[in-house]
């Protein structure tokens, strides 16, 4: 089973019960987020502590990605 | 809310902790901030150990999802929930928290693909698709051995293992498992499963290259020095227990983990701690210690708790062999740059860190560990870098809202 979601608006299907973080490197390493000086950051930790890998996750800001299970229709962005 | 005992992390310690509390026909309530039970090691298995069950008990209620944020009063703590703040007083707490990786900065280690080792297999358990991505692990200790074994199985390429520990002192760990035929059979299955796999002693990652992304890794094999293109690198120094919920709770701590009696309780007498937070030793004794705790913070069973003692003894005699072998080399440390950034929520480089003289200067002028990580990640690192100990947590212990804090003053 997959769910949909979208990421910076573009549509990602990806398998249900799998972490919002583990659903967006996919594909291979890419930017969550762009750190402080504008550098881009991708889950670092993996497990809740480096807060590396937060998101906007339908509105609320700085949602721990590697700490999310994917939902169908869930509006993902990036920060910074 | 109230329980008789209150756990901290769903992870083997914590559950095997609240499981004893349970047979002790104790109210129970168990916390931990994922999603699902299980903690790092046990992540993404459904079916774990029977505890799946454990979770209908009519004793226990479990809160996922569920952050510790402040201890607002003795017996008290204040928790944000994804249902909204809750104030939950207890008798007995057990702290059973866990570990994180230690990760030292180098050149590179910022650019999305660089990973913890643990933080990279943490990642596969979760779900993430690897299958034909080139993947270098480095760093020290078995962590690395079975990172490698889960992104094999994920069908990953497995490039190269770079164990910074040199040959003869691996030698060494080797024959000293001897004594703990339990771990050496582990030893065994993974290195059978990773045959084939190149393991690479006296090895280690000076940078990391890549635009954006990690293109590939120069590492530091013996003498010489190797590029290798890869998707992914994870690297990890070992395990650092987590000891900012213990901190806060002003119980005592020696080294990096919690002081402990016999019976694992802390200096503040209603609290308990179990697993990695009593310093790191792995899945078998954190359930063990789970047990204990969960037992003693219970007051029962008094009759089984000097056996489970005598062998949580052996059990640290094996956390001491690890300290000792995969001890970090000066190398590592001498990797970072003026230009390499130390905290990666604020941005702070080296060369700016090397000019002040302690942790509460660097801090006040640079913001240094005042991110949203308060530290977590660069704090070991200054410390190995510049000698500064972190040895404060202040509440807020996780960014929270405000109506959480708010409700924790009107409660």
């Amino acid at each position: 089973m997959t769910v949909r979601l979208l990421f910076e608006n573009q549509a990602l299907e990806v398998q249900e019960g799998i972490t919002l973080a583990a659903a967006l490197a996919g594909t291979g390493p890419i930017g969550f987020r762009y750190s402080v000086s504008g550098e881009p950051r991708a889950a670092f930790c993996g497990m809740g502590t480096c807060f590396e890998c937060r998101v906007t996750v339908d509105g609320i800001a700085h949602q721990r990605a590697c700490q999310i299970i994917v939902r169908d229709g869930m509006e993902v962005r990036r920060e910074g | 809310m109230k329980a008789d005992i209150a756990v901290i992390g769903a992870g083997p310690g914590g559950l095997a902790a609240a499981a004893a509390a349970l047979s002790c026909k104790r109210q129970v309530v168990l916390i931990d901030d994922n999603p699902g039970i299980g903690g790092q090691i046990w992540r993404g298995i459904p079916s774990i150990a029977g505890y799946s069950t454990m979770l209908n008990h009519p004793g226990l209620r479990y809160l996922p999802s569920a952050r510790v944020v402040a201890a607002p009063a003795g017996g008290q703590l204040l928790l944000e929930t994804p249902n909204g703040p809750i104030i939950l007083r207890y008798a007995r707490l057990i702290v059973a928290t866990g570990a994180r990786e230690f990760l030292f900065p180098f050149p590179g280690w910022t650019l999305p693909g660089v990973m913890g080792a643990g933080g990279l297999q943490a990642m596969v358990k979760s779900g993430m698709c690897v299958s034909g991505q080139r993947v270098v692990l480095a760093g020290t200790g078995p962590l690395l051995l079975a990172a490698a074994d889960t992104l094999k199985r994920a069908g990953a390429e497995v490039s190269l293992i770079a164990e910074q520990a040199q040959g003869a002192a691996l030698m060494r760990f080797a024959i000293s498992l001897r004594s703990f035929p339990s771990k050496l059979k582990q030893a065994g299955h993974l290195l059978w499963s990773l045959r084939g796999t190149p393991y690479h002693p006296d090895s280690y990652v000076t940078s990391a290259f890549g635009h954006d992304r990690l293109h590939g890794v120069h590492v530091q094999s013996g003498s010489k020095p190797v590029k290798i293109h890869c998707d992914w690198l994870g690297v990890g120094y070992g395990l650092k227990p987590n000891t900012e919920l213990l901190l806060t709770l002003g119980c005592a701590i020696d080294g990096d983990h919690a002081e402990v009696d016999d019976h694992l309780r802390t200096s503040v007498p209603e609290i308990y701690a179990a697993g990695e937070s009593t310093g790191v030793g792995g899945l078998d004794k954190a359930s063990l210690e789970g047990q204990l705790a969960g037992l003693a913070a219970a007051e029962c069973a008094i009759a089984a708790l000097p056996a489970l003692i005598r062998q949580r003894d052996r059990h640290m005699r094996f956390a001491g062999l690890l300290t000792r072998h995969f001890a970090l080399r000066p190398e590592i440390i001498s990797q970072v740059t003026d230009n390499t950034i130390v905290c990666r929520c604020e941005d702070v480089t080296h060369g700016r860190l090397s000019t002040f003289g302690n942790w509460r200067e660097a801090k006040l002028q640079t913001r240094c560990g005042m991110g949203p990580c308060q530290g977590r990640l660069c704090a070991s690192a200054c410390e190995s870098l510049y000698g500064w100990r972190n040895t404060i947590s202040r509440p807020p212990l996780q960014p929270a809202k405000l109506a959480t804090l708010a409700s924790a003053t009107n409660p």
